[in-house]
């Protein structure tokens, strides 16, 4: 189980190959790569801002409640932070399991929960400046399915 | 009391952090909020809308009828926008 925050990117092939090196345990491995998506031309560029600290408790927690709910073997969340343009990985989450369901499950529940509680912000560059991204309620009803 | 300010509300504020005494009498995250709004224009304006406020209190997100005390870390951010 393991929790990053960092400002480099991340190889996702690489993350993968380190992740199953030696296991024989895993019968699969679900993985989630979340991407800049640029919104036509109004934004050239995005900055992930975060708090240090609180960033790294909240995703340790969040991977903690994964594990309580399904039978997790082990669990990857990489999240960037700092400059990144439209197309570059911004969050890989990967969680490996026995049986696909609980993978499956447990991947898209860390998703939608890092959402909603893990303390990032999007400010967004485009055309005569820049601004802040306002939360979607969307992701609210994304992480409340899971209930909790 | 250490007060941390992210995003919008840093931008707001002016601020990124910055050490605060504020009177016994302010006991909750509603109380400080009420307080530092008296602090100058920039916070009057960062603490206007309350709905898009959101508050930690030592790292972990907390409403705002969280009790608050000495030595406490206490952050003020918009609603995250992470993932």
């Amino acid at each position: 189980m393991a929790v990053r925050v960092q400002e480099e990117d991340f190889d996702v092939g690489l993350e993968f190959a380190r992740f199953t090196e030696g296991r024989v345990d895993l019968g699969g491995v679900a993985l989630f790569v979340g991407l800049v998506r640029g919104d036509g031309q109004t934004v050239s560029a995005m900055t992930l801002e975060h708090y240090p600290g609180m960033t790294e408790r909240q995703l340790e927690a969040i991977e903690a409640e994964a594990r309580a709910r399904w039978k997790l073997d082990d669990a990857l969340i990489v999240h960037r932070v700092g400059r990144m343009k439209p197309g570059d990985r911004i969050v890989l989450v990967m969680t490996g399991s026995a049986h696909r369901k609980d993978s499956l499950e447990a991947c898209q529940f860390l998703i939608d929960w890092l959402k909603t509680k893990a303390p990032f912000w999007k400010f967004e560059e485009g055309q005569g400046g820049g601004k802040w991204v306002d939360a979607k309620e969307s992701d609210d009803e994304a992480a409340k399915r899971w209930g909790g | 009391m250490k007060i941390l300010y992210f995003a919008s509300l840093k931008a707001k504020t002016g601020i990124g952090s910055e050490d605060v005494t504020p009177p016994a009498s302010v006991g909750t995250v509603a109380d400080l909020i009420d307080w530092l709004k008296g602090q100058g224009p920039g916070h009057a304006d960062a603490f206007a809308d309350l709905r898009l406020l959101r508050a930690a209190v030592n790292q972990e997100h907390a409403g705002f009828d969280a009790a608050i005390k000495e030595g406490d870390e206490i952050a003020f951010f918009p609603p995250v926008t992470g993932g």
